[in-house]
């Protein structure tokens, strides 16, 4: 069966209150990898259900290929989902787990237990068709719910944070098989995850969310280098904040130095908030400069230092483990930003997240 | 992490006391439950004109007059009350988990009435209400109905009024099990599979539910059997009346047919908790 694309358009759902999605439009092209990231609350996880058909939207189209399912019985769907939660059926084996959904189709023994052997295999699993899910690993039991939700050769494969509930090491090793088997199957899937490295690690695309809407929809490397808005910039890797001058022609002043302003930038003439990537960050040792290195911290190729400005804002620099080998904590330096555009945010705005010691 | 850093270890000491103080829990336990039981069967297997020990209570009892009757009456009360209960509270308890989360406190509130209500008041209702049958009502439909269901021989109205008082504690038991298998999950993953909510029911939630359901099935068993304030105050005979009537006459006999009873119910536990067990092997099919 050849790939077919998914189309949401103006999707809207209010729970009480909340808007969980407000005007989405979402389009994955056949065969394509997209993964929807936000914090919690932005409405991914609606959209996902939303798409499996456990949700009804207030307002909105859902398509598949050509095929309006807006209306349609989530049964009806031909989608294959996988859970956060452990989802194997407890009653049954891992092997009739796999096989639940061809049973339902009414699919012949024989050709079950054959379909339900080969994606156990596929998956990683092919001893352990017997066993019964307590019989299981946490990581174990989910590559058994990716093999059932596959194995009713679904036309969409939806994965809402399948691997939030596993140790690090298991979830970095099934993110990637997740990838290869999608790459290999060529089948066109969604992921909800709030882990910006799962995020852009596996997706073709990956669509930062924030009240209800698409803030960004791009390539994990434009969404980094690009990012369409302050909110994308922040909450994808690491952003430093500071404080800068926004002047009328386009520029911004800030740590000394003017530079152009990217597009997509949100503010004002006047004070604002400059947010800059610690690797785009210049540093040199100077005994005259106004900031301090407070904290050193070694990340093989790159060096991350901690500096605290001259007005007491804190900053991160990323300079190549070489360049900062001279440089120790307590040391006086000057801090720049680098050439380019950067983005503008306005001055009261709220960061996206908590800026945190971790690598995008 | 500090949690993990900062839980007491426990010393050897204090794991040895406790595992003292709930030896001692154990037989007091023991005791309180042991003794009596130990004196009935004793009471029962004495032989009071020849001295020593006899079964012929025991052996008697199948040809005691109304025995056979009221055992009869009993158990098909009891497996309709079972049938019945099963199928009022199973569907509203699906309903209640999958569809109308918001009336759950309602249906839990409903279903803890019969525990507030005292039996005593509950059969002053029903008798009032059964006495319309061939009053007020006579001739209609449901009076009737009201009528038939007073037969002696099977009085049905005996079975609603076991539903009403077995639906807490089946509720309670299917609820805990409900809990424990986040259908909520169980049925997205099953619809999204290609099931209808018929096969959502039969293939996932009933099989998993199992345990919860035998539960409910059994402590309505026990009820049933052992109901006496309803029955009496009807003037039907069950089990427990006749057992009451036929102490006056036969003290030994209706104690060793209690005792017997009693090994019955605990029989009946035995297979709930049997068949309860997670599978561990089974054909692939």
């Amino acid at each position: 069966m050849s790939a077919v694309g998914v189309r949401m358009l103006g999707m809207r759902r209010s729970f009480g209150a909340v808007r969980a999605l407000d005007g989405l439009d979402l389009v994955i092209e056949p065969g394509e990898f997209i993964a929807l990231l936000g914090p919690s609350g932005c409405g991914k996880t609606t959209a996902l259900r939303v798409l499996a058909g456990f949700e009804t939207a207030d307002a909105g189209s859902v398509w598949v290929g050509d095929r309006d399912i807006t209306g349609l019985a989530p049964n009806k769907r031909d989608m294959g989902m996988v859970f956060q939660a452990f989802s194997l059926f407890p009653n049954l084996t891992a092997a009739d787990n796999v096989a639940f959904g061809l049973r339902v189709r009414g699919v012949d023994g024989a050709a079950r237990r054959k379909r339900a052997a080969d994606l156990l295999e596929l998956v990683g699993l092919g001893q352990a068709g017997k066993r019964y899910p307590h019989q299981l690993s946490g990581g174990q039991q989910q590559r058994v719910a990716l093999a059932r939700a596959l194995a009713i050769e679904p036309r969409v494969l939806l994965l809402d944070e399948p691997l939030s509930a596993l140790d690090a090491q298991v979830r970095v090793q099934l993110r990637d098989e997740i990838r290869r088997i999608q790459q290999r199957l060529g089948i066109t899937t969604l992921f909800v995850t709030h882990d910006q490295g799962e995020a852009l690690s596996v997706a073709d695309r990956v669509g930062v969310m924030r009240a209800g809407r698409l803030e960004q929809l791009a390539d994990p490397d434009t969404l980094y280098h690009r990012p369409a808005t302050p909110f994308v910039g922040e909450f994808v890797g690491t952003m430093n904040r500071l404080p800068g001058v926004l002047g009328p022609h386009g520029t911004v002043r800030v740590l000394g130095a003017d530079r152009p302003v990217a597009e997509g930038s949100e503010a004002a003439p006047g004070d604002v908030v400059v947010l800059v990537r610690p690797e785009a960050m210049t540093l040199s040792a100077s005994d005259s400069g106004t900031a301090l290195v407070v904290v050193r911290t070694f990340h093989g190729a790159l060096t991350r230092l901690s500096v605290r400005l001259g007005d007491g804002d804190e900053a991160f620099v990323d300079l190549p483990s070489p360049a900062a080998a001279g440089i120790r904590p307590g040391d006086t330096v000057t801090v720049g930003v680098g050439e380019g555009a950067v983005l503008v945010a306005a001055a009261g705005d709220t960061p996206a997240r908590v800026p945190a010691h971790e690598d995008a | 992490m500090t949690a993990v850093l900062t839980r007491p270890v426990e010393a050897p000491a204090v794991r040895g006391r406790r595992n003292a103080t709930s030896i001692v829990v154990l037989i007091v336990a023991g005791v309180y439950f042991l003794v009596p039981l130990a004196a009935a069967i004793w009471f029962t297997v004495q032989d009071k004109v020849h001295g020593g020990v006899t079964g012929e209570y025991y052996t008697s009892i199948p040809q005691a007059e109304g025995f056979a009757g009221a055992l009869r009456r009993s158990l098909t009360l009891a497996v309709l009350s079972v049938l019945g209960v099963l199928l009022v509270t199973v569907p509203a308890m699906l309903a209640v988990t999958l569809r109308l989360p918001r009336l759950r406190p309602l249906v839990e509130g409903l279903s803890l009435l019969p525990l507030v209500i005292p039996p005593i008041a509950l059969v002053a209702g029903v008798r009032d209400m059964l006495a319309l049958g061939p009053d007020q009502l006579a001739g209609t439909p449901l009076g009737d109905a009201l009528v038939s269901s007073q037969d002696p021989d099977l009085p049905i109205i005996l079975v609603v009024v076991y539903i009403v008082l077995a639906t807490p504690f089946a509720y309670r038991s299917l609820d805990a099990g409900i809990r424990a298998v986040d259908a909520r999950t169980l049925v997205d993953a099953a619809r999204g599979l290609g099931s209808s909510w018929f096969d959502v029911v039969w293939r996932v939630l009933l099989p998993n539910l199992r345990g919860a359901v035998l539960g409910a099935a059994f402590l309505t068993l026990g009820l049933v059997l052992g109901e006496y304030t309803i029955a009496g105050i009807l003037l039907f005979e069950t089990l427990p009346t006749w057992l009451v009537k036929i102490s006056g006459q036969n003290g030994q006999l209706s104690v060793s047919v209690s005792t017997a009873s009693l090994l019955f119910t605990w029989l009946l536990l035995l297979v709930v908790s049997l068949a309860d067990r997670r599978p561990t092997s089974r054909r692939d099919s």
